[in-house]
């Protein structure tokens, strides 16, 4: 099984287009990474499918960045 | 149910206001730009309401060209089904009136209430009525007036709506193949106060406090509201098709509701079905709620893109939260 980073990195690859040198740990998805608001809302939902959870919408308003994501992922994914 | 018997939509018809409303009248009225409207929801124009206008205005003239087209007069027709959340009055029932305005002497005519999906759930309510063989013919409407309700000052919502009317027609048949090959529609009322209208009706009736905080106009939790409206379309979709014992690539065009392009775009991702084989015309209309997928239709039916013995997939979503689809053979 890929790591949560790895799984995390992937979804992103596929979901916003991007290269995988531009995903370091601390690019914010819509500063760095290019994506709009409705981009984000269809990322939370592709980490929700992959890793069998809910995230809410007043935590994935926290979730800017991709070292963001991995932690919450890691403290809250089983 | 009769096994015989099978339901068919013979006619369609649209009606829609003149007046337009463009993406650059509205960065004029809330701080917005054509840019942000456009990628975040492929909405061009809309279509507004006039004054001296009414819901069944259109409704009527929906009608009469749906059953022009199917060649049935008025009096012929059984059942008049209109789904709406923007009736003229309170009651009686926009269908009321506008069986009256076509000369539908024959029918029993009611609204329903459904908001966005209400002509999918018009359609599943007709189907299940005619193949009972209570009946033989339905029109079943989706008719919407939203800029009547709409916040003209929540710049993150009155961008998106629009108004317009789309009627089809049903007709029952006997050893006829093809028609309504399946329906479904679901209900999850615990997720109410992600698309509604708090206040106006008889729980809070409108009082000068709610005209000034506008509560008696709709809000939405649009990120919610995308989750839900993706993932219970695509539900929605394979369910019918599971229905039919039939796969996506089985379907020539999918009609989903037309809110917002991204929406669209990521259930037709999720299906595997490619954006041509896809209807999309929100750029003209907005989301005109429950009428979106019938004007869809007709305008596709209008275009040659839905030709005899087509499978057309159609699949709906609004406040309730509601949702459904249908898939029907042409």
């Amino acid at each position: 099984m890929a790591s949560i980073e790895e799984r995390v990195h992937q979804i992103i690859e596929k979901e916003l287009g991007v290269n995988p040198e531009q995903i370091t740990p601390e690019a914010s998805f819509i500063e760095d990474l290019g994506a709009d608001s409705l981009d984000t809302v269809e990322l939370v939902m592709a980490f929700e499918e992959e890793f069998g959870m809910e995230i809410s919408d007043e935590d994935a308003e926290k979730l800017t960045t991709v070292q963001g994501v991995v932690d919450y992922l890691k403290a809250n994914a089983e | 149910m009769d096994p015989k018997i099978s339901v068919h939509i013979t006619g369609t018809g649209r009606a829609v206001p003149d007046r337009i409303l463009t993406n650059q009248d509205l960065e004029k009225m809330v701080d917005t730009t054509d840019e942000w409207i456009t990628t975040r929801s492929g909405i061009k124009r809309r279509h507004i309401i006039g004054p001296g206008q009414s819901n069944s205005d259109f409704v009527a003239q929906a009608c009469r060209n749906a059953l022009a087209m199917a060649q049935v007069d008025a009096a012929d027709v059984d059942f008049l089904l209109v789904g709406t959340i923007t009736g003229d009055l309170i009651f009686p029932s926009t269908a009321c009136l506008v069986q009256e305005k076509i000369g539908a002497r024959n029918a029993a005519a009611w609204d329903l209430s459904a908001a966005c999906s209400g002509w999918l759930y018009g359609v599943k309510t007709a189907t299940a009525l005619l193949k009972t063989g209570m009946g033989k013919r339905a029109l079943v409407v989706g008719s919407e007036m939203l800029s009547t309700i709409t916040d003209w000052t929540d710049r993150s919502t009155c961008v998106l709506f629009g108004d317009g009317s789309g009627a089809t027609l049903l007709e029952a048949r006997e050893d006829s193949p093809g028609g309504v090959l399946a329906t479904y529609a679901r209900t999850d009322g615990g997720l109410a106060e992600l698309l509604h209208i708090p206040k106006g009706g008889s729980r809070y009736p409108v009082t000068p406090e709610v005209l000034a905080e506008r509560s008696n106009k709709v809000q939405m939790k649009g990120n919610e509201v995308f989750k839900h409206a993706v993932r219970n379309m695509e539900s929605a979709a394979r369910e019918v098709l599971a229905q039919a014992g039939l796969g996506t690539g089985d379907v020539t065009l999918l009609i989903p509701h037309q809110a917002n392009i991204r929406i669209i775009k990521a259930i037709a991702s999720r299906l595997e079905i490619e954006m041509d084989r896809v209807y999309v015309n929100l750029q003209e209309y907005g989301n005109t709620s429950a009428a979106s997928i019938p004007i869809a239709l007709d305008e596709a039916r209008r275009a040659g893109r839905v030709r005899e013995g087509d499978r057309v997939l159609m699949a709906a979503f609004g406040g309730g939260l509601t949702w459904g689809a249908a898939l029907v053979q042409f």
